[in-house]
């Protein structure tokens, strides 16, 4: 018998996309899915280790008042956890060396970025390599875009995937890496799995606003070195369904939405795995 | 001693907000700036040692990746100017409140125990600019005085190592509370001094009531057993005239109004809202009898409809005029942020699911002098735009539905209407949701923010005009994350039952929101000693009535009380027991155990007798204009699509998150390239299902210039119109409205106040008439009657305007349709006739004309057509449907081509009309209740089997390439224009 999938979606202090992550893993077929507030981590009601996938909507942690996510991730790394010794972070980093998923999106993805989850070289998940900062447009944007899907990347979301058709809902989106060394990493080891690209999915750009944001290398994705942490700032939960697509009305288009591919190889994924 | 940390972008790096006040800096001020650098300071107010300092810059504070920070020296280097803003002591910080929770959890401190974090920001100009310019760019566009200060440096004169001296703006609070007595036993120019001189806006008649009430036997008998003289509280007399405020009493609304019309007839009204606002709703209600739908209207915070069998939607909108005005970014997100508290504080409390918002600015390039105390309108539209995306996005509540509307009259006050909308279970543990319950014993509690003087007569200072000494402390800052963790913990707690009521602490602050739920038990006694303040030395009076954001009001059963602090404090949200309802019939307040208002709960809020007012109509009768026929029709239709009132707000539009919740059928922008003007927003509220909600308005302040009559009946039809368009049924929508005026009193200061009241007797009479006729019952509304501009010889009033938002259910949203052209070989048809009604037009208005000739809604006739077009829409047979407004057919057929992509051939001469004599009248009428469809060839005889018996007419075909052809009636072609150059005209003016 198939291993049951367990899914949680963290919320609380911002975030606000939780209830559609949430409706994506139960379409995917998770088998357990709660919405749980960070809070309920915090006082040790719930716990990371009763999970397999682990989603990190988007939102505002703390309002992005210091940068994005950036006191979210200062929360993670140094609140502790009531009744152990523990802070959050270790159940992260337990979690993480379990081998389970975890998918990032927008906040989420800024989260993981500041956290050093992401890209997590040489299995180092707490040191900053990268950053999502301010787009060059100077100003939130909603829009959706074309992403070139990477098939040379180990990221267990987008297997099977040429490309997708996303909103970006974001102020702070710009991808900039540490230096030239990161960015010839995470090329050679196939840890950029979205490129912002034209509509034909063919050429990954720089050009606004298809590339909404002024991304180094139009990166709009990555994961860490065993693609089983994925991150990306357009969101996916936000198209499961055809009349979510902005063109639905002028447009044949398949009944579900594009995002959902997603949620469906995670939830696959850990289904034939067993951890 | 106090530290400073200042971040900044490394070398090379990209400063996107440096260059947007760079671009400002140029295109505002016309001021030559080679570039704008920005560097964000945090001031902490106690001692740190070097290596926490050092541990705090690189930890939370800063981004290694791209930023470099500097601990007490200064960071900036090469320079021509800095210039340094920071907030004013008292005025919210949020970033200073984030990096300070951030702090103590690095250092493994209680929040409470860490020193305060300040924030500011530094711009670093480079540039030929000299020291009045430097002040110019401080004052006129960086820093807001009334809130913020400013400190500006030379570049010659900077050492960096020395750097800025730390500035902390402390508020200065000495914890002395004090009562004061005011005796009201006293002459009438005293009693209209002490109203003035504390801004109660009281009347001398209401001062009187006032005067009177201490002089009954009993009540002084009452007082004398709880410790009170004859003389009245400071806070009660502060109660008294929040309670009693135009604002929240809405006297002139209610007023017994005696209107003579152009005739000389005479009629009297008793209560504009019970006679038109309620006497409609009631009116539709019996007619729909057992499918009545309206669950509650006009009882509590917003209006609550029936969804679905298990749900029940919840909708509010308000508007934040004033404080918009003085602080327009700070003003515009409380707006936002409060009237998210509207629809949370209905019934048992909504999850809040959209917002909408609409805005009337004076035009953004106005070029003529600047009366005293008014902000740029540029600035108002800049401040107002980001307050609401921070207001709406970080609540995580999509920003669906809205406009803008120019007049240079908005000038005086800038209007910023804000609506949410909430959905709720129909029942919870078995008892509906939209009612409200309170028993004597229960707690009152206070959650969320904490208590500072910020608000201090919000609704008092609403309720007059802005002048010359209007407070600084009305302005306040929202803060939109503290109000999302209230909220993420309030409805956890509504779904385990551990409250009974709730309410939202806005205008009046805790004396309005106790006040009013203290009516379902019958009394409160309420100790304010026990509210948690910002800071020291808040006196009894400015605690009970302190607007403060981000509060709500419960009554919890003592039962639940330990479940309800324990949930809080888990989730970090402050609760505070602050005392008990009761059923004394008193309203109660103490200070540390001392009485400081004890007053009767009737008298309070039954003691203000009705307003007594005059409303004379005269119609204005403008000069009629006598425009030629243009000799370039294609050159005439750019100018109109570059209209304000008409050309594409994409630019706004887009910095609004309009798709989070993941519901989202129809956006605002729609069409081939996703930048077509949508004209109204359906969202699936729950991702399990297909029934969606439909939300549209209407608003059109010109025609106020002939008659507001057909100013308010073409907001209704335009509201319906649009909700119709995407496929809205009559059979369940709602209407909300929203009244912002002038001053209609007549006084010294108004001297036309009789026929602004005349005015506005006659929108209400629209309303009531129109709605009826549609079926359409207002749930909820707001009005909002001062909105003048007065000080020294200037006056700007703006023209009488009522938004008519709608909220409706559509069963299916895949039936849901938008207003691009689909295909090509589509036919093109015009519903609805056209008369030739221009006045007040936005083609008039181009001729800078106003005319008499307002368009006219025909009720029952639009309502024929609106089912068959709904009908139409629900068989499949409507390919696209757009409404027909501002600019006409002309901009109606223009953008319904260039949204799709794709051209048009259309012949006016099978347009229907009414005695409409030139093509320029046939293009650009506003006629209201018609539309531009689309059908598919082979759908042309069902579609129009389904019309049958409303006017329309096939006008022509989509065509294949993007070309617009319009034939002129005489048989020749009027224009043939580029689809792209009239997109381009449309998109022009507001793409910044």
């Amino acid at each position: 018998m198939a291993k049951p999938v367990r899914s949680i979606v963290i919320t609380g202090n911002g975030t606000n996309c939780e209830r559609e992550m949430a409706h994506a893993c139960r379409l995917a077929g998770s088998d357990v899915t709660d919405i749980v507030h960070i809070s309920e981590l915090l006082c040790g009601e719930k716990k990371l280790d009763d999970y397999d996938f682990l989603n990190l909507p988007g939102g505002f942690l703390d309002g992005d008042d210091l940068g994005s996510a950036k006191a979210g991730a200062n929360r993670i790394l140094h609140a502790p956890v009531r009744g152990t010794k523990e802070k959050l972070f270790d159940q992260f980093d337990r979690f993480i060396r379990a081998g389970k998923l975890i998918l990032g999106v927008c906040n989420g993805f800024q989260l993981q970025v500041k956290l050093g989850m992401l890209p997590g070289f040489d299995g180092d998940y707490r040191t900053q390599t990268a950053t999502l900062s301010f787009n060059d447009s100077g100003r939130f944007e909603d829009r959706w875009v074309s992403l070139k899907v990477n098939p040379d990347s180990p990221c267990v979301f987008t297997r099977g995937l040429d490309g997708l058709y996303l909103p970006v809902r974001h102020g702070e989106g710009k991808f900039i890496p540490a230096g030239d060394g990161v960015c010839e990493r995470l090329e050679k080891q196939g840890q950029i799995v979205v490129r912002y690209c034209t509509p034909d999915f063919r050429e990954a750009t720089m050009d606004y606003p298809l590339n909404p944001n002024g991304s180094v290398g139009a990166v709009a994705g990555i994961c860490n070195e065993t693609g089983r942490i994925f991150g990306l700032m357009p969101h996916p939960e936000a198209y499961l369904h055809r009349t979510n697509h902005p063109r639905w009305t002028r447009e044949d288009l398949p009944e579900e939405g594009m995002g959902l591919a997603l949620f469906r190889n995670a939830v696959e994924f850990l289904r034939r795995e067993s951890l | 001693m106090p530290h400073r940390i200042e971040i900044g972008f490394k070398e090379g790096l990209r400063d996107a907000l440096g260059e947007k006040i760079r671009r400002r800096i140029i295109e505002h001020l016309d001021l030559d700036v080679d570039t704008v650098r920005t560097v964000e300071v945090y001031t902490i107010d106690g001692d740190l040692a070097p290596e926490e300092l050092e541990a705090a810059a690189s930890g939370p504070l800063s981004d290694p990746v791209i930023q470099h920070y500097a601990v007490d020296r200064g960071l900036a280097d090469r320079f021509d100017w800095l210039i340094e803003v920071g907030f004013r002591p008292g005025v919210t910080d949020n970033v200073g409140k984030t990096a300070r929770e951030a702090l103590a959890l690095l250092f493994g401190r209680k929040t409470e125990d860490f020193p305060r974090v300040y924030t500011s920001r530094q711009y670093l100009l480079s540039g030929p600019l000299n020291r009045s310019d430097a002040e110019r760019i401080a004052s006129s566009l960086l820093a807001n005085e009334l809130i913020e200060r400013y400190e500006i440096v030379d570049g010659a004169s900077w050492n960096p190592a020395a750097g800025m001296t730390a500035h902390v703006p402390r508020v200065a609070g000495i914890d002395d509370p004090r009562v004061e007595e005011i005796d009201l036993d006293t002459d009438d120019a005293t009693l209209l001094r002490i109203s003035a001189e504390r801004v109660l806006a009281l009347t001398l008649e209401e001062m009187k009531i006032l005067r009177d009430y201490l002089k009954d036997p009993a009540v002084l008998e009452a007082r004398r057993r709880v410790g009170l003289g004859p003389a009245m509280t400071d806070a009660e007399l502060e109660c008294l005239a929040q309670t009693w405020s135009e604002h929240c009493k809405h006297k002139i609304f209610n007023a017994e109004i005696r209107y003579i019309d152009e005739q000389g007839d005479e009629k009297t009204v008793v209560s504009l809202f019970d006679t038109f606002i309620k006497g409609s709703t009631k009116e539709i209600r019996k007619r729909m009898g057992e499918k009545d739908w309206c669950l509650s209207v006009f009882s509590d915070n917003a209006g609550v409809i029936r969804f679905n069998d298990d749900h029940s939607l919840v909708f509010k909108v308000e508007t934040h005029n004033s404080p918009s005005a003085l602080d327009p970014y700070g003003g515009a997100l409380t707006g936002i942020v409060g009237v998210n508290r509207d629809p949370f504080g209905t019934g048992r409390g909504a999850r809040l699911i959209f917002n909408t918002d609409v805005f009337c600015f004076a035009p953004p390039g106005y070029d003529k002098p600047l009366p005293a105390r008014i902000l740029h309108p540029r600035r108002i539209y800049e401040g107002v735009r980001e307050g609401v995306e921070h207001g709406g996005n970080k609540s995580g509540i999509p920003t669906v539905n809205g406009s803008l509307v120019f007049d240079d009259r908005f000038l005086g006050k800038p209007l910023v209407y804000c609506g949410t909308a909430g959905i709720m279970p129909a029942e919870l543990g078995g008892e509906p949701t939209h009612t409200k319950e309170i028993l004597p014993g229960d707690w009152i509690v206070m959650t969320g923010g904490r208590i500072g003087k910020d608000g201090i007569h919000g609704a008092t200072f609403s309720s007059e005009e802005l002048h010359e000494d209007s407070p600084v402390t009305a302005v306040q800052i929202g803060d939109p994350i503290t109000q999302k963790k209230m909220t993420d913990f309030l409805l956890i707690a509504r779904d385990r039952g551990l409250y009974r009521c709730i309410t939202d602490n806005g205008a009046g602050g805790l004396s309005s929101s106790v006040g009013e739920t203290a009516r379902l038990a019958g009394g409160c006694e309420l100790d304010l000693k026990k509210a948690p303040l910002k800071y020291p030395g808040l006196n009894p009076w400015e605690i009970l009535i302190s607007e403060s954001q981000e509060r709500m009001t419960l009554a919890v059963d003592p039962a639940r009380i330990d479940a309800f602090l324990d949930l809080a404090k888990k989730m970090d949200t402050e609760a505070t027991v602050l005392g008990r309802y009761t059923d004394s019939g008193k309203f109660h307040v103490l200070y540390s155990g001392k009485t400081v208002t004890f007053l009767d709960m009737d008298f309070l809020h039954e003691g203000l007798p009705r307003m007594n007012l005059t409303a004379r109509w005269v119609p204005p009768g403008n000069p009629e204009p006598e425009i030629p026929e243009p000799a370039d029709y294609g050159n005439a239709l750019k100018k109109m699509l570059s209209r304000l009132n008409i050309c594409s707000k994409e630019s706004v539009v887009r910095q609004y998150d309009h798709e989070v919740q993941g519901g989202s059928v129809l956006k605002p922008l729609v069409g081939a390239a996703d930048d077509g003007p949508g004209d109204a927003a359906v969202i699936r509220p729950l991702l399990d299902s297909f029934e969606g909600i439909v939300v549209a308005h209407g608003i059109c302040p010109r025609y106020s210039d002939i008659d507001t009559y057909d100013m308010a009946a073409c907001a209704i039809d335009e509201g319906v119109r649009n909700a119709v368009a995407v496929g809205a049924s009559l059979d369940h929508l709602a209407g909300l409205d929203n009244f912002c005026w002038c001053d209609p009193v007549q006084s010294e200061k108004t001297p036309d106040g009789e026929y602004k009241l005349a005015q506005l007797v006659r929108a209400n009479q629209a309303l009531y008439d129109c709605t009826l006729v549609y079926g359409v019952p207002c749930i909820s509304g707001k009005d909002s009657m001062k909105n003048d501009y007065l000080i020294g010889d200037v006056k700007i009033s703006i023209p009488p305007t009522l938004l008519f938002s709608t909220i409706g259910k559509i069963e299916d949203v895949r039936k849901a349709v938008t207003m691009d052209a689909k295909r090509p070989g589509d036919l093109v048809y015009v519903l609805g006739e056209t008369y030739p009604e221009l006045g007040g037009s936005e083609w008039y208005a181009l001729h800078n004309a106003v005319g008499n000739s307002v368009p006219k809604v025909n009720a029952p006739r639009a309502r024929v057509l609106y089912e068959a077009l709904h009908r139409a829409i629900l068989d499949g047979r409507v390919a696209s449907c757009h409404d027909c407004a501002d600019g006409g057919l002309g901009v109606a057929l223009a953008e319904t081509a260039f949204a799709g992509a794709l051209g048009m051939d259309v012949d006016l001469g099978l347009v229907p009309d009414r005695d409409v004599t030139r093509d320029d009248h046939l293009l650009f009428s506003e006629t209201p209740s018609r539309f531009v469809a689309t059908v598919s060839p082979e759908n042309r005889q069902a579609f129009e089997t389904a019309l049958e018996g409303c006017a329309f007419g096939c006008i022509g075909a989509v065509r294949s390439d993007g070309i617009l052809k319009v034939k002129g009636r005489s048989g020749g072609t009027l224009l043939e224009e580029d689809i792209g150059a009239l997109k381009a005209a449309w998109q022009a003016p507001l793409h910044f």
